[in-house]
């Protein structure tokens, strides 16, 4: 499966990151070198078997709904880039 | 005082109870040392001297009053993906330049409840991608065993540092090889635990089914006194499991009578330098000297390994690296007009090539239409692979393996292909899709001068097998290489 260059676009933009045309060249060739080569996978036969997500199969780790203390509002706005009133982050207008 | 800094943890340990030296001595020898060779080794990003000599002087007192436990004033390293309350935290990151961590990781808590000097954060690929160090956004770390040669990657900070005894013994973390590859590289000794023996909490993200953090020592009785230290149950990492911590130094034994080593013979075909190749064979043989059996064995699937990690780990990665989005912290870009621009403009001016490239590879794979056909597939080889390494456990107790295809190589060398730095990856990235542990001890040097390390695996929680092997190994050896003086 060979990535076209308005693919990767598409993928950029979904991945929130934006590249010049030069880069956006080279991104293309790269990736089709390594999107080649893990390709190599649809020779494998892997049949019916399970996927893994993990090595170990484990359950949910679950716990007791209680509350327990956590940061306060300075520490959390500590590595704030833009914040008012020490109490909220401070980001473009989306509405 | 700068001979100290030769010495491993176990030997400053008794230095420290019989009070021929403090912890601040130690300390400040390091110190001066990190003052005078760091700048050619280039392994520290953040060293906090501050810091450190209040933490050994709080490890003074407890020595005094009796108290000490075994990592009581030592100092070390930690490489800069793992959070340390109020000491800044990058990743070797423009996007986390100034980053300071409002909380620690379990890992740090833990070895602060013994009274560890922390020296500082250790260089480090940008995000734990890569396996060389050159993709760390401030500078490449260099091989103190030969200042041109990279150190390895992603932990090749936490290696060279203990190498060039910058550090008393560190920690790295470890995804496709990321603690063993460097540890092999500069001549130290790398433990990746089993998935879930130790805490995640703390550690930046990844690939989270992979991700794992481990000790870079000076030899292998400091790796189980370490490992003991950070092992065990914590709540707050879900993937965290609740199973019991053997005693790692009691494992520890110059008899291998009843040992099975099997060799995988996946991994002794071409690519191997004829250097790796006669110095894990010479390993070999004295491993059989010593009481060990040695079989065949086979991990069929090893050659989709490379294949599967680069779907799954970059498919991971990019849902992890999803939340670095100039927000709530870390580097925001200027001059945006509305919110996805800044998201565009921050992400891509605060991430460095490598990890866009991986962002990029696992948004592919994970997107709609390509999902099955990539990441689905992975999935399911990485389960073949987990079960070739059950089926090859049952006829060993042990594997021992190379590390990497050929010694260090130099700065620079394969940063134009980066395809040709993932095949280097092959001998220790099925450890991390199986899950199981890996460790890598020092057994030879190249010609050049560089080291060459062996990587023993063993199934999973039975972490005390690799270190039996290894240290009757390291202990046949004995001194075979000298620490580089700088």
């Amino acid at each position: 499966m060979k990535i076209t260059r308005a693919e990767v676009e598409h993928v950029a933009d979904l991945a929130r990151l934006h590249f010049t045309e030069e880069e956006l060249d080279g991104f293309t060739t790269q990736l089709n070198d390594i999107l080649s080569y893990v390709a190599q996978l649809e020779g494998v036969d892997t049949g019916d078997i399970e996927p893994s997500t993990h090595a170990m199969h484990m359950a949910n780790a679950f716990r007791e709904d209680e509350v327990s203390p956590s940061l306060s509002p300075e520490e959390a706005l500590a590595n704030a880039p833009e914040k008012e009133d020490e109490a909220f982050f401070v980001v473009p207008k989306i509405i | 005082m700068s001979g100290l800094t030769q010495y491993p943890i176990h030997k400053l340990h008794k230095l420290l109870l019989t009070k021929e030296i403090t912890s601040v001595e130690l300390t400040r020898a390091y110190l001066e040392k990190i003052d005078t060779a760091d700048p050619k080794i280039k392994a520290y990003i953040t060293v906090t001297p501050d810091q450190a000599l209040e933490q050994a002087e709080k490890a003074d007192k407890r020595i005094q009053a009796g108290e000490a436990a075994l990592l009581t004033g030592i100092p070390l390293g930690i490489k800069d993906n793992m959070c340390l309350k109020g000491v800044r935290t990058t990743c070797a990151s423009k996007i986390l330049e100034n980053f300071v961590p409002p909380f620690t990781a379990t890992v740090l808590e833990k070895l602060e409840e013994q009274g560890a000097v922390f020296l500082g954060k250790l260089n480090l690929d940008e995000f734990a991608m890569g396996s060389s160090t050159e993709n760390s956004a401030f500078f490449p770390t260099h091989n103190p065993y030969n200042l041109d040669y990279i150190p390895g990657g992603s932990s090749g900070g936490s290696a060279a540092a203990t190498a060039a005894c910058l550090c008393a013994g560190s920690l790295g973390s470890d995804t496709g090889g990321s603690i063993r590859q460097p540890a092999s590289h500069c001549g130290v000794v790398g433990m990746k635990p089993t998935y879930g023996r130790v805490s995640r909490f703390g550690l930046v993200a990844f690939a989270s089914s992979l991700d794992q953090i481990g000790p870079i020592t000076k030899d292998v009785t400091d790796c189980a006194i370490m490992l003991q230290a950070i092992s065990g149950y914590d709540r707050r990492d879900s993937t965290s499991v609740d199973t019991e911590v053997p005693d790692y130094q009691a494992a520890l034994s110059t008899d291998l009578s009843g040992m099975t080593i099997g060799l995988p013979r996946e991994y002794f075909g071409k690519g191997l330098s004829d250097e790796v190749e006669t110095g894990i064979k010479n390993a070999i043989g004295i491993l059989e000297q010593l009481g060990a059996k040695v079989v065949e064995v086979s991990v069929p699937h090893t050659k989709y390994a490379i294949a599967c990690y680069y779907i799954i780990a970059p498919a991971e990665a990019s849902s992890n690296l999803a939340r670095y989005d100039g927000v709530k912290y870390g580097y925001r870009a200027k001059g945006y007009s509305n919110l996805l621009e800044m998201y565009k403009k921050t992400r891509s001016e605060g991430f460095g090539p490598e990890v866009k490239r991986r962002i990029m590879i696992g948004t592919y794979c994970l997107s709609s239409g390509y999902y099955d056909a990539y990441y689905k597939k992975a999935s399911q080889v990485r389960t073949l692979i987990t079960n070739d390494f059950k089926n090859a456990f049952s006829e060993c107790d042990v594997m021992a393996t190379p590390v990497a295809p050929t010694p260090a190589f130099k700065i620079g060398e394969k940063t134009d292909d980066p395809l040709q730095m993932y095949l280097s990856d092959i001998f220790t990235i099925s450890t991390n899709l199986a899950g199981v542990p890996g460790l890598s001890v020092p057994c030879a040097v190249s010609k050049g001068g560089l080291p060459i390390g062996i990587q023993f695996m063993a199934p999973h929680f039975k972490e005390e097998r690799t270190l039996k092997a290894a240290y009757a190994l390291e202990q046949a050896l004995g001194n075979f290489k000298e620490w580089p003086q700088f």
